[in-house]
């Protein structure tokens, strides 16, 4: 019970700070002292308390899109398992509920862009949907890897798996859909070299594009919405590459603090040493990551 | 009473429906009121008859002689029967009520009664088909159904694209009807006789001509990929509430039939269940990818009934697999999978035609790309096309999801979890699966968008408005259709179980609920509708009321924005044409631009259907060029045809005696 309590604030809570830590490493690269860890928070809370410019164009769509997003990000956060212990809400096949939430989300908040008339938004909407048609088969062949080393159809014992099963003959294929879990994590979650969440132009954007017209709370919604699903992601990809338990709750907490923290620090690193790539370039990147999740099927079923 | 009786009423009342109307003049409204009267009490008949058979213990059946060699007027409804009976009972009664606002009877006197006979009949049909249990008489039924769809799809025939969309359907379903024929003539002679009783003893040779003829025959009129050339134009071009009950109902009797043969076939080779994996991942995939191409509303929808059809025959596929190699659990997922979807697609592919005609009847076009804003003037049309495609996308909570996931599950049980065997290349489906749902999001979000959101792309503001009672209410009760079985999924699976034992012949008890645990997804659904709630309205308590302000678009600060200048379907469609240009082999003519102020300029892309475009139509053209003097035989005189397949016989007569 407890666990399932510390696993909702952790969701709840936790996401935005993610985001102040990729901040202060890119600060810290750079040579700049960067803003406080807990900016995010403050941002969220100001956002809040913004008022909302409404385009005359908008439908009930519009604020939908954030809405739906949220509600899908949160669920899908409640079926995944967090670091050693096991997801609130599990049962055969959720795997499917978890990845198709996203679908979920993916439809709303495009079409929310699409509502407000501005090309731009248009922009990032095609984008969105072009590339997600990439990063899909990819986290399937991950799952799809995931499910045979564990022999379960349910997210808890899948993620579980790496940790508890662990054989020489399954270590190819996980280090291989790790790579490719890791380029779908950038590539959702809209980060360096797919997508550049601090540029300010809008032609070369794809996340920020869309949600150029949202303002005040919905943007806020937006903002922590994508920190969650930044969270969510994140706490998959870990349990493939640090597959790590102690089986005490008192210790496993914190180990997945500490690593959760380490992913967002290593993605910082990532951003401070690469360029975002050519727009018509990430379509081979999302294809490299599906080429390294379906390698690592076959070798796994060969 | 026979429930058979009741049954064969509803195909009567459903048949002539359309013939009171013929008798009264072409203005006249009433004819077609008294035809979506007999369509409704045919269906509530049909539907009362389809309950009977479910409660009775034994399957209804019905056989008399009449007069055919070998062939009986054998009609039955066990739980296959019934299950397709459902859609062909709803979607075409709804249909008529939707017609009776959409293609009245005094704006069309031209063609209004010959559409409103051609309508009844194809119903009719259709309901025939799903129980007839003799090869002529199934034959029968198929060409009238046939026949009867390419006149209420030429509904317009005055129109050069209607004739040829016309033609092409022709052409293709009696090319299947030949497949067919060969199919029930190839059954008789292994069997003996022209009944379609499953238990029959086949030579395995035998059993593979006849899987192959059935997958060729009904895979046409199913609108499989390569044999789906017809049904683009033959969709978009007739009127929408056929165009609806073509896709939703139509399409699935190519799938019953595959689905009958498959079942009063023997087990078979192994190869049966990967071909028709294959065959649906394909479909699906290749389906989308063409509907993102699309600009014409209609032919997008067209296009994703391929794609659906695909991922049905992906499930078919799946459950002959398991059942060669004895796997009854994906049997159950994937025939449980496929014809939950056979239900879903008939529900939401007739909602999203019924609010197509609804948008056409606004926006007097077709093209997409001229609509926009459509949201303000057609509010409720647009919240009904909305759940029709989060159902096709297959998105929780609504119904597409409970299907696929069913599917999904079984695609992911080949790999062989734990200590099972499997046959891990089965589950590469379920990438295709996945593909093909990333691809429906783009492809919905498009049509959405462009349709419906934004701001209109034409000046000339179109009076539009929001259709009446008539066409709202058959998408209400749709829409209500999607909302109920997405959320509540146990409602099917007593029919389905029992359609699955009877495909599989085996008596045992099924459960679909032991395989895998389909109530949670009611749990699910209602935990996602509960937490959007709960959030929009905190999000509105917080959201103090002075505070929301109505501006412009921001578009990075431009002022003064036109409809013209926002992203159309076709450049939010590019980027994904071009990662498919492999398959789609768009077409794009640009002129070039030339010194510092060029000319105006046009730009024009199309996406042609590949197999129709590039290689049916030149290979019959080039057949027409190069094989002139086959002509001679073709005068266009009836009477010299008959006289050719008098020859023919004798020549057959007098071959078969010499080889005795």
């Amino acid at each position: 019970m407890i666990n399932i309590l510390l696993h909702i604030a952790v969701l709840l809570l936790l996401p935005p700070l993610l985001l102040g830590v990729i901040t202060k490493t890119k600060a810290w690269f750079g040579g700049r002292v960067g803003a406080p860890l807990l900016q995010p928070y403050y941002d969220l809370v100001k956002l809040m308390r913004r008022g909302l410019v409404l385009s005359t164009t908008t439908t009930w769509v519009f604020r939908a899109g954030p809405v739906v997003t949220l509600a899908t990000v949160l669920l899908a956060g409640l079926l995944i398992p967090i670091g050693g212990f096991d997801a609130p809400i599990a049962f055969t096949g959720d795997l499917i509920l978890f990845a198709y939430l996203f679908g979920l989300a993916r439809f709303f908040t495009t079409s929310a862009a699409l509502d407000t008339g501005s090309a731009f938004e248009g922009m990032g909407s095609a984008r969105e949907v072009t590339f997600a048609c990439l990063s899909e088969p990819a986290l399937f062949f991950a799952l799809m890897v995931l499910a045979k080393v564990s022999g379960s159809l349910t997210l808890t014992a899948m993620l579980h798996g790496p940790a508890n099963t662990f054989s020489a003959d399954v270590a190819a294929p996980l280090v291989l859909i790790s790579i490719g879990l890791f380029i779908v994590l950038l590539a959702e979650t809209c980060r360096l070299p797919v997508d550049d969440p601090t540029t300010h132009l809008e032609l070369t954007m794809i996340h920020e594009a869309m949600v150029l017209d949202h303002g005040g709370p919905l943007l806020s919604v937006i903002l922590y919405a994508a920190s969650i699903k930044l969270l969510v992601l994140g706490t998959v990809l870990l349990h493939v590459i640090a597959p790590f338990e102690f089986g005490k709750a008192w210790l496993d907490w914190p180990l997945y603090l500490v690593e959760i923290l380490g992913l967002a620090g290593i993605i910082g690193v990532l951003e401070s040493v690469m360029a975002r790539l050519q727009m018509r370039h990430v379509p081979y990147l999302l294809i490299g990551a599906l080429l390294f999740c379906g390698f690592g099927f076959i070798l796994l079923i060969r | 009473m026979n429930v058979m009786f009741l049954m064969l009423m509803a195909v009567v009342l459903l048949g002539l429906s359309g013939v009171p109307a013929c008798l009264l003049s072409a203005r006249s409204a009433v004819g077609q009121r008294v035809a979506a009267a007999l369509m409704l009490a045919g269906s509530l008949l049909g539907l009362a008859g389809v309950a009977a058979a479910l409660c009775a213990a034994e399957a209804p059946s019905l056989s008399w002689a009449w007069g055919f060699q070998q062939s009986r007027f054998a009609v039955a409804a066990d739980p296959i029967s019934a299950l397709f009976l459902l859609p062909v009972f709803i979607v075409p009664a709804l249909g008529s009520v939707y017609g009776l606002e959409y293609w009245k009877q005094a704006e069309h006197p031209a063609n209004g009664r010959r559409l409103g006979l051609a309508y009844g009949m194809l119903a009719g049909a259709m309901a025939l088909v799903v129980i007839a249990r003799d090869g002529v008489l199934f034959l029968i039924a198929w060409e009238v159904m046939a026949l009867a769809a390419y006149f209420a799809a030429t509904a317009e025939d005055d129109k050069p694209e209607v004739r040829r969309a016309g033609w092409i359907y022709l052409i293709a379903t009696h090319v299947g009807t030949l497949c067919l024929l060969a199919l029930f003539a190839r059954w008789r002679h292994a069997t003996g006789a022209f009944a379609l009783e499953a238990g029959q003893a086949l030579p395995a040779e035998a059993a593979t001509a006849l899987f192959l003829l059935a997958l060729i025959g009904f895979g046409f009129k199913a609108g499989l990929m390569p044999l789906h050339v017809w049904l683009p134009g033959a969709h978009a071009n007739a009127p929408s509430h056929v165009s609806a009950v073509m896709s939703g109902v139509m399409l699935k009797m190519g799938i019953y039939g595959i689905v009958r043969m498959t079942a009063l076939l023997p087990s078979g080779a192994a190869w049966w269940g990967p071909a028709l994996l294959t065959a649906g991942a394909v479909s699906s995939v290749a389906g989308i990818a063409f509907a993102i191409g699309q600009r014409d509303l209609k032919r997008i929808l067209a296009y994703s009934s391929i794609e659906n059809i695909g991922i049905i025959a992906m499930g078919l596929g799946l459950a002959l697999l398991g059942r060669s190699l004895g796997h009854a659990d994906w049997v159950l997922l994937g025939l449980g999978g496929a014809l939950l979807h056979v239900w879903n697609h008939s529900l939401f592919k007739s909602l999203l035609f019924f609010n197509a005609g609804a948008v056409i009847h606004a926006a007097h076009t077709r093209e997409i790309d001229q609509m926009g804003g459509l949201a303000k003037q057609l509010p409720r049309v647009m919240a009904l096309f909305a759940v029709g495609a989060v159902a096709i996308c297959a998105l929780p909570p609504l119904n597409g999801f409970a299907g696929e996931w069913l599917l999904y599950l079984g695609l992911f049980r080949t790999m062989g979890l734990g200590a099972e065997t499997g046959a891990p290349a089965a589950a590469l489906a379920a990438v295709a699966l996945a593909m093909t749902g990333a691809l429906a999001v783009a492809c919905f979000v498009k049509v959405l968008g462009t349709v419906f959101l934004g701001a209109p792309r034409r000046a000339e503001a179109p009076h539009a408005h929001e259709p009446g009672p008539a066409m709202l209410a058959p998408m209400l009760v749709l829409a209500c259709g999607c909302v109920g079985l997405g959320l509540f999924p146990l409602l099917a699976t007593p029919l389905l179980e029992a359609a699955v034992r009877t495909w599989s012949a085996r008596p045992g008890p099924m459960s679909v609920a032991a395989v895998v645990p389909l109530q949670t997804l009611t749990a699910a659904g209602l935990a996602l509708a509960g937490l959007v709630a709960v959030l929009a309205l905190v999000l509105k308590l917080t959201r103090r009321a002075g505070r929301v302000r109505a501006g412009l678009t921001w578009d990075c600060g431009y002022a003064r924005p036109t409809g013209r200048m926002q992203y159309t379907g076709s450049s939010l469609g590019d980027s994904l044409v071009n990662l498919t240009s492999f398959l789609l082999w768009p077409k794009k003519c640009r002129t070039a631009l030339r010194g510092y102020f060029p000319r105006p300029s046009a730009f024009k892309s199309l996406v042609p259907d590949t197999v129709l475009d590039r290689l049916v139509t030149p290979l019959f053209r080039a057949t027409g060029r190069h094989l002139p003097r086959l002509r001679v035989l073709q005068q266009g005189q009836t009477h010299v045809y008959v006289l050719y397949i008098l020859i023919v016989m004798i020549v057959l007569l007098i071959w078969g005696n010499v080889g005795s």
